[in-house]
């Protein structure tokens, strides 16, 4: 613990992390009104002129929008990275398991995978079963899904070279049984750093597709969309292109400070 | 030599089409047929059949792939639905504004990186060092199209200095056209300088403290002369391979801001096509987007045999 206290990186990564799901979070219960009520006579304000961060074209309040937007991101994006993360990292851990191949097979299809950007696949997606929250998670999902299966093969891959991984082999462990008792948990830091930065990366890609209205659909507010909204009224209210963005930026930045330190922690070789 | 590279164009080949017929698999999986995506649900069945027939859709998926990629070895990728002009024609109008954006966003993050993380190697942990490290993690945590987005706000709406959108065509000039690209390639250059700055600055001083640059340094080079000569170019490899892997996020970046500066490239057409329901338009762009990208990381793995002799001999 004092190791962390000491690592400016991690402790600001974590700060800002900790802010970001705590406003998500309240976000469920409370906002200072309600973000989707519309009062025109108030539209198009600007900060602590009404409400704390001013108003949208149609009066609605940007900071309870902001808010709601921080649940709806955070959630949209823990959603992918779950889903791409586990997929990912069982197909690595069981390829390490079999190698031959099969890892030739899935490292180039890995290859092929990472060349669709996601918001093609959103695009591709959304023209058939429709855009919404759905499209948006599978769409970074499937992009996750390489970069976990990359990570975990290379990792696991190197688990099975211990010796004591060897002598579990020598007794006659099934590889099922191995992999789950000793390399899963000898690489779950490197999945936690890399779930951690993919977090960050998610919610770029989730603002990227809302952005295009391949996201959550209205009238849930996203920091996305509120971009998208903003482009109108750039000379008369640039908060609203400023504040969104700010919050997206401030999001990925915590989240890729909190990865990088977490990493420097949990990394067993330096104990500087 | 001539072997390796053989063998690359193989498996290049084979990528290209296993995604070409990866693609053309999913869209057929998707519940929902182009034809009635197309034309809406409101179209009456003798239209729909029609569209069908047109599309090809009567065939068998199998007959539908080879005839497809008959076409492209013509270079024939179909007919924009609402277009009513051939796709290839359309894909290489857009190139001609996608292309110079990406160039000119690779030269400007790669013009930003390398000097910054050069130099952030040097001044190790010094000042210099730190305010690179803030300028990369901040400049990777901003979305490209919001950088857009405040561009326009500062040198369009309040200085008046840049058009805030459009493209005029390069018939009205290169100045025009590159104008209008200019702050585009900057909000798509500024995540990717990020990037690279770190991977700059990382294989900077890990060679650094390598034999041969000692050695320059021994032999009388001052300190610039020994890094920019000897250190930088062998550097310079982790860094091509960060912009080759980076290059999926350019062109998702450019979809973006070609959408925010209202540039008629490939994103923007992909997101035209998608609101149009122009399912081929959609796919094609797909394809070619993909193809690049794996085009691009061919080309990376090919410039490393070049660059670097020991990973000729390796290959061997």
């Amino acid at each position: 613990m004092t190791r962390a206290l000491r690592r400016p990186v991690f402790l600001i990564g974590f700060v800002i992390t900790f802010a970001l799901f705590a406003v998500a979070l309240l976000s469920l219960v409370w906002t200072p009104f309600p973000p989707t009520r519309m009062q025109i006579v108030q539209r198009l304000k600007a900060p602590l002129e009404s409400g704390l961060l001013g108003t949208d074209q149609f009066g609605r309040d940007v900071a309870s929008m902001l808010m709601v937007g921080a649940w709806n991101s955070l959630s949209t994006s823990i959603l992918a990275v779950a889903l791409g993360a586990s997929v990912g990292t069982a197909i690595g851990v069981f390829v390490a398991m079999r190698r031959g191949w099969l890892e030739l097979v899935i490292m180039r299809g890995c290859d092929i995978v990472f060349a669709v950007p996601p918001i093609l696949s959103a695009m591709m997606l959304g023209a058939f079963i429709g855009s919404g929250r759905f499209t948006a998670i599978i769409a970074i999902a499937v992009f996750m899904v390489p970069v976990f299966a990359r990570l975990t093969l290379g990792a696991a891959l190197q688990i099975w070279t211990r010796d004591y991984v060897t002598a579990a082999t020598g007794m006659g462990r099934p590889k099922g049984r191995i992999t789950l008792a000793h390399i899963l948990p000898n690489i779950s830091n490197q999945i936690i750093v890399q779930v951690t930065i993919q977090l960050g990366l998610a919610i770029l890609t989730e603002a990227g597709l809302s952005f295009l209205g391949l996201g959550m659909s209205p009238p849930a507010p996203t920091w996305g969309r509120m971009l998208a909204d903003s482009q109108t009224f750039l000379g008369q209210a640039p908060w609203l292109a400023l504040l969104p963005g700010l919050a997206i930026a401030l999001a990925v930045l915590g989240l890729n400070m909190l990865g990088d330190g977490l990493r420097d922690l949990l990394d067993p070789r330096d104990n500087s | 030599m001539i072997s390796i590279i053989l063998r690359r164009v193989l498996s290049l080949v084979i990528t290209l089409l296993v995604v070409s017929l990866l693609i053309f698999v999913i869209m057929d999986l998707l519940p929902g047929d182009p034809a009635t995506i197309m034309l809406g649900t409101s179209a009456s069945p003798e239209t729909l059949a029609a569209l069908q027939k047109q599309l090809g859709l009567d065939q068998p998926l199998p007959v539908r792939y080879l005839a497809w990629l008959a076409g492209v070895f013509r270079g024939d990728l179909g007919q924009s639905y609402t277009y009513g002009v051939p796709v290839a024609g359309l894909i290489a109008e857009r190139l001609a504004v996608t292309l110079p954006l990406a160039l000119m966003a690779i030269v400007l993050s790669v013009a930003i990186a390398i000097p910054l993380g050069v130099q952030a190697a040097r001044r190790h942990n010094g000042v210099f060092d730190f305010v690179a490290g803030l300028f990369s993690y901040i400049s990777i945590a901003v979305p490209a199209f919001w950088v857009g987005l405040l561009l326009i706000i500062l040198f369009s709406t309040m200085l008046g200095w840049m058009p805030a959108g459009g493209f005029p065509g390069w018939d009205a000039g290169l100045f025009g056209g590159l104008q209008a690209l200019l702050m585009p390639a900057v909000a798509l250059a500024l995540p990717q300088a990020g990037v690279l700055t770190r991977v700059a600055r990382a294989s900077v001083l890990e060679v650094m403290n390598e034999d041969f640059v000692r050695t320059a340094r021994a032999k009388g080079l001052s300190d610039g002369i020994a890094i920019w000569r000897h250190a930088v170019p062998n550097a310079l490899v982790p860094v091509f391979t960060m912009l080759g892997l980076q290059f999926t996020f350019l062109i998702a970046g450019a979809v973006l801001v070609e959408n925010v500066f209202n540039l008629p490239g490939l994103g923007r057409l992909a997101y035209q096509a998608l609101s149009q329901r122009d399912i081929i338009v959609m796919q094609d762009v797909v394809l070619f987007f993909s193809g690049l990208v794996i085009l691009m990381n061919f080309l990376v793995d090919l410039a490393y045999l070049v660059i670097d002799p020991r990973l000729r001999a390796g290959a061997q």
